[in-house]
């Protein structure tokens, strides 16, 4: 019987296999960030141990760093040792570090890809939970924990237990407007948060196919907010073309080598996967949330749901106390929410297309009175890339706030927070209770909804905007 | 890492599903870069509620977490567990558990039993007529049960996080043991796999 893609990509990287026992995974990429790492080089110090590989290891500083001054010693003490810490251990231990004011210090899954350090079948992982955006590039990446961090430094592998696979094929192609969040949000309120419980999920069909690699890195990077432990795509021309300019691709006749290698990373014809789920791309429209989990989502058209129309005793508690958190009464047409800030960044959607998306729908238009848009490059490098094609200019002129990189409002570590009460239009992958700022409500939706928003200054998409006068 | 066999301590209800990491400890308190005082942002947000169930005094010494389902969804943050651990919980109970959420707690010695639906409604039903009532769970059998003896039932955990709970085996030590095998997988690997040094 042939074998899905995650099953060969896994294969590749077992080390050690007992009956019984998880597999000893080999990881041929480990990233690091100042948040999830200084207690593993703190375990690791007070074991006496040493790091095994520091040579398939990077570091970035991206979860609490200052996204305005990031020149000036970081104000806030907590996050000003955290990044500290990481410098020294990084130094120390003699670890790559792009630190704050390098061209490609930012969010360490976007700098990954943009190095070309991503590629197909790899094993990645990160002590963040959205290590799973790498499996757009068709490698199994995902979110592990402090001690597993401290597993990987000191051995360079992962004991894991081999998940389930499942396939989501979505046929047809996604309507002209309709974005690759769109999709992932559609797919979350269908399955629920709990969906893709131990599953490694391969995204595959038309729709997939026809999405660039930032398209498919928005799929990816959300597979975890429906529970599954990572998601990939099967790389193709399109994930190779993007990769062969980066800095660290493989060059000459490794890249023949590399790329005839990859070309054998799909699933084979005659394989099963243990659960599969079918969407029609041609259905999918511009998504929101209006609930406190991701799954709690619905087109933009609709309206609040009413908690009484939900079958399920669970789902309708949860939705009362979301409303309720949210400030949400029942049956207001979504497009009425008036939201107070915008924000456009993150590893989900802080690429520079994304950026050129939002520019696009924003050019000519102000931001709403009332409204602030903060615009938040996922990297150092997507933000030279946008000033170098005058984006920041429209940004500024619609009157944005345009800012540095890292992970800033996505999850309010950094000053960059919602005030209590205050609600969000954000291009992030979380609606938690308090993800952004304590009190803070968010809605989650894509780069052209968030710009259309900004400018009407209640939730909308681009086709509500009336011509701009350039 | 301490062996776990068995442990009986006072059960605390928190009724609630999708208890996500963010609710277990919001961001804000995961500035720390030691290993130990993150109970001070256990359920932070509802700590705030005087009514919540950690602020009863009969609660003060829970040391058996009886949960709603899906819990520890979101976030990867191991401090999660943590938390939970610097506050004294020793089990959490539900009827489904976040993959990484349970991953972390077998590594930090955190027991998550999982247990039918049904199990976790009458522990509650036990804790609301027993409140400070104890919770016994017996890793080897695989049991838990209540203290007056209206719940006995099994729980679910994989056999190897059991095995390592119960002889306290720390995840690091027992790969290294293998470091031979490491070594021969790093022998065969391809050229053109990309370093970052
Ligand atoms: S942008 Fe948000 S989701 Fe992505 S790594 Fe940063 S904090 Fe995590």
């Amino acid at each position: 019987m042939g074998r899905t893609l995650s099953e060969k990509v896994w294969d590749e990287h077992v080390v050690r296999s007992t009956p019984g026992e998880p597999d000893l995974l080999y990881i041929d990429l480990h990233l690091i960030h100042e948040v999830t790492s200084p207690q593993a080089f703190d375990g690791l110090r007070l074991a006496g141990r040493t790091m095994r590989r520091p040579d398939l290891t990077l570091a970035t500083e991206d979860h609490n760093v200052p996204t305005v001054d990031w020149d000036k010693p970081i104000a806030d003490p907590v996050s000003r040792t955290q990044v500290e810490t990481l410098r020294k251990n990084a130094a120390e231990f003699g670890v790559r570090l792009h630190p704050l004011g390098d061209e490609n210090q930012g969010i360490v899954h976007v700098v990954g890809p943009q190095l070309g350090l991503t590629q197909p079948g790899m094993t990645i992982v990160c002590g963040d939970s959205h290590t799973s955006t790498h499996g757009a590039f068709g490698a199994i990446a995902f979110g592990i924990g402090t001690s597993e961090v401290e597993h990987v430094l000191a051995t360079q592998t992962l004991p894991q237990a081999k998940p389930r696979t499942m396939a989501v094929t979505v046929n047809g192609s996604l309507p002209a407007g309709v974005t690759a969040k769109d999709l992932i949000l559609t797919l979350i309120s269908k399955t629920g948060t709990g969906g893709g419980q131990g599953y490694i999920v391969e995204y595959r069909g038309q729709a997939i196919r026809e999405l660039s690699m930032e398209g498919r890195m928005t799929v990816c990077n959300m597979s975890i907010e429906w529970g599954a432990k990572a998601g990939l795509i099967g790389p193709d021309e399109t994930t190779f073309a993007y990769i062969q300019d980066k800095p660290e691709a493989p060059k000459g006749a490794d890249w023949d080598a590399a790329v005839a290698h990859w070309r054998t990373l799909v699933t084979d014809d005659d394989a099963v996967f243990d659960q599969e789920i079918v969407l029609d791309a041609a259905e999918v429209t511009p998504f929101v949330t209006w609930g406190t989990n991701p799954g709690q989502g619905a087109p933009l058209g609709a309206s609040v749901p009413n908690p009484a129309d939900f079958a399920d005793e669970q789902d309708r508690v949860a939705a009362e106390k979301a409303l309720t958190y949210m400030g949400l009464e029942a049956g207001t047409p979504l497009r009425e929410i008036k939201v107070d800030t915008v924000f456009i960044g993150s590893c989900t959607n802080g690429r520079i297309e994304d950026l050129r998306l939002a520019a696009e729908t924003i050019k000519g238009h102000k931001v709403a009175e009332g409204t602030r848009l903060l615009v938040v490059p996922g990297s150092v490098k997507v933000r030279l890339q946008a000033q170098e094609e005058g984006l920041d200019q429209v940004f500024i002129e619609a009157g944005a706030e345009w800012r540095g990189a890292g992970c800033s409002m996505c999850l309010g570590m950094n000053p960059d927070t919602l005030a209590p009460g205050e609600r969000s239009a954000s291009t992030s992958n979380r609606n938690f209770e308090g993800r952004q700022g304590k009190g803070g409500r968010t809605h989650l939706v894509s780069v052209p909804v968030a710009a259309a928003t900004a400018v009407r200054g209640t939730l909308s998409a681009p086709a509500d905007l009336e011509p701009a006068f350039a | 890492m301490d062996k776990f066999t068995t442990h009986t301590g006072v059960g605390v209800p928190l009724k609630r599903s999708n208890v996500d990491t963010d609710q277990i400890i919001p961001a804000v308190y995961l500035k720390r870069v030691t290993r130990s005082g993150f109970e001070d942002g256990l359920f932070a947000a509802w700590r705030n509620d005087p009514d919540f169930v950690l602020n009863q005094d009969i609660y003060q010494d829970g040391t058996v977490l009886v949960a709603g389902p899906d819990f520890g969804t979101g976030s990867s943050r191991e401090h999660a567990v943590w938390a939970l651990q610097n506050y004294g919980f020793k089990v959490v109970i539900s009827s489904r558990f976040a993959d990484i959420f349970r991953g972390n707690s077998g590594k930090a010695g955190l027991v998550a039993a999982q247990v039918d639906e049904k199990v976790v409604q009458r522990l509650w039903d036990y804790l609301d007529d027993n409140p400070g009532g104890r919770i016994t769970v017996d890793l080897e059998a695989q049991t838990v049960s209540s203290a007056d003896g209206s719940v006995i039932d099994s729980f679910d955990i994989d056999p190897y996080t059991k095995w390592r709970l119960l002889n306290g085996f720390d995840d690091i030590g027992i790969t290294l043991s293998h470091e031979a095998d490491i070594e021969s997988y790093e022998s065969t690997r391809p050229a053109w796999k990309p370093a970052t040094l």
